[in-house]
């Protein structure tokens, strides 16, 4: 499968990253190389298989309705590079 | 040509559990900025969310009394996008299997039913809270976030395009708001951001098997601006139409004061959600018995306590209908009338006293400073006759200031009824005699001029002659002349 310098630029936008002209290409060869390698699993028949909701065979794992004790205010702002008044700080969103 | 609105709602509602959905920080409202946050739900790197089993009952009873049918296997998803109110830049939800599927509830605009269907209700995580500095959010010099809400569980549900109308739309909102109070999963108050609506809207010539094109209206925040905000969306593309244009998929944003819904400017491939399953969440099976379980705790629902109150009590439909659309209102009725209130009556003063006072004061039914049983105990002196109904208006409001009791209230004042016949029959005589014209009137045959005379004997015993038996006293005597 072949992926293009355009479907490699949308993905690169979703995904929040910029690259050279010269990386676009690379990873166009290296995206349609891992594709064209998945096809492989289209030789085998899933009509009757169900979709896999997880890779392990678990289910129901859930917690009483309890609170804890949360982080302080100073806890929780630790690593944010810029805070105001207690809140995280971002740029302009749109 | 004449159009027709189509109208499907995605309807938000915060389930209200002690904790988040996947952590267990406190869901409170109003806390400090940024104090009810965890390591999970701020999203930091190696946490491991865990799903609160109160959200997963919530849910099912939510589906049960909307009549939704319950996934046996249900699992969670990833979608994937960036906003700063979302610390993961994915929101947990479910996308292919839903917890509830298949449901409806049926709504009443002008006497007429109709069955607005559900498509599915899923369980998924709220986003934090923005404040933008600035007059708005494009011309903000920058935005600030509080990750409280973050976390909080939500059940989004959403209806087929079946609603026609505006008022059915609101119809619709006030089924839902009653139905999830009853059930106790929500306080579902639209001003509190704690129930949600978004609206599908598109229409169509009149006749017309196809939809048109849909805009989604986000940022309603009332029930008013359910109605407002759809019927602007409809009147703006039903002129679109009849000019010759063509109406442009979107989303557009409700804005309340000016009254109009306006295009949101959204980056282009905004929504690409790339949904995927969610591998920090195990998937859950719910079996037959966990569902039969959670059916017999269900109260009863809006519907059949309407149904119980025009057959037990004799309300009409009316009165029915707005007592049982607030569960916190119904529970106040049924209160006074187990403290001997008459129905009607009882109703009668939901409506107009205590709706006033409430109103005026700001407060809810729960918070009412007078209880159904005082209540009940003021009407029973009007029943019994040892008060007007005028007077009882009087004794209310001074009820709800000193928290006094009515027959305090009648005792301390000598507000007792006059209904004595000889006292009657005296103050009668006085307003015959007093109203010649009147009683003339009367006799050639306009029974009206007799309001007048009950009228003055009224106001001269300072309302304390019990109506009823002078109306009986005067048309005897007046008929005797």
């Amino acid at each position: 499968m072949k992926i293009t310098a355009e479907e490699v630029k949308k993905v690169a936008l979703l995904s929040r990253l910029s690259f050279t002209d010269k990386e676009i290409e690379e990873l166009e060869d290296s995206m349609s190389g891992i594709l064209t390698y998945m096809e492989e699993l289209n030789q085998y028949d899933t009509e009757n298989v169900a979709p896999m909701a997880h890779a392990v065979e678990q289910f129901n794992v859930m917690r009483e309705d309890k609170p804890h004790t949360s982080f302080t205010n100073e806890q929780a702002l630790m690593n944010a590079p810029e805070k105001e008044d207690g809140y995280f700080k971002v740029p302009r969103i749109i | 040509m004449k159009y027709e609105a189509v109208i499907g709602l995605e309807v938000h509602t915060e389930l209200h559990t002690a904790t988040k959905i996947f952590c267990n920080c406190k869901t409170s409202f109003g806390a400090d900025p940024n104090t009810n946050v965890c390591p999970v739900c701020l999203g930091l790197p190696g946490v491991l969310p865990v799903l609160n089993k109160k959200v997963l009952e919530f849910a099912v009873r939510a589906g049960l009394a909307l009549n939704c049918e319950i996934s046996r296997f249900s699992k969670f998803d990833r979608k994937n996008y960036y906003y700063p109110d979302l610390p993961k830049n994915f929101q947990t939800s479910q996308f292919d299997l839903p917890i509830c599927e298949h449901g409806y509830l049926d709504v009443e605009v002008d006497g007429e039913v109709s069955r607005i269907r559900i498509t599915r209700a899923h369980m998924e995580e709220d986003a934090g809270k923005l404040v933008h500095h600035g007059s708005s959010i494009t011309t903000a010099d920058y935005s600030l976030v509080d990750y409280n809400r973050t976390g909080t569980p939500l059940l989004e549900i959403v209806s087929e395009p079946d609603m026609r109308s505006a008022k059915q739309a609101v119809a619709y909102m006030e089924k839902m708001r009653a139905i999830l109070q009853y059930c106790g999963i929500s306080d579902c108050r639209m001003e509190e951001g704690s129930l949600r609506c978004d609206a599908n809207v598109s229409v169509r010539p009149v006749g017309q098997k196809e939809l048109g094109t849909k805009t989604e209206i986000k940022n309603i925040n009332s029930f008013k601006g359910v109605e407002r905000a759809i019927e602007y969306e409809a009147l703006r593309q039903a002129e679109i139409l009849e000019a010759g244009g063509t109406i442009k998929q979107e989303t557009r944003t409700w804005d309340e004061n000016e009254g109009v819904t306006k295009s949101m400017r959204s980056k282009e491939e905004a929504n690409d959600y790339r949904y995927f399953p969610e591998p920090d969440l195990v998937p859950f099976t719910v079996s037959d018995e966990y569902i039969e379980n959670i059916r017999k705790t269900l109260p009863e629902l809006p519907d059949a306590r309407k149904a119980r109150y025009m057959e037990s009590y004799g309300l009409s439909a009316y009165d029915a209908a707005y007592v049982t659309s607030d569960k916190d209102r119904a529970d106040f009725f049924e209160a006074m009338v187990k403290a001997g209130a008459d129905a009607k009556e009882a109703c009668n003063w939901l409506m107009g006293e205590l709706a006033g006072k409430l109103s005026e004061n700001g407060l809810e039914i729960k918070d009412s400073k007078v209880t159904p049983e005082a209540m009940a105990e003021l009407l029973k002196l009007i029943t019994k006759g040892t008060i007007s109904g005028k007077i009882a208006k009087k004794i209310f409001p001074e009820m709800w200031e000193t928290g006094k009791s009515a027959e305090t209230i009648v005792k301390e004042q000598g507000l007792v009824q006059i209904s004595d016949t000889g006292a009657l029959e005296a103050m009668v005589d006085e307003a015959i005699a007093e109203n010649p014209k009147a009683v003339a009137d009367f006799k050639s045959g306009n029974k009206k001029a007799m309001g007048a005379m009950i009228g003055q004997i009224m106001k001269k015993s300072h309302g304390k002659a019990n109506p009823r038996m002078v109306s009986g006293i005067l048309i005897k005597k007046l008929q005797a002349l």
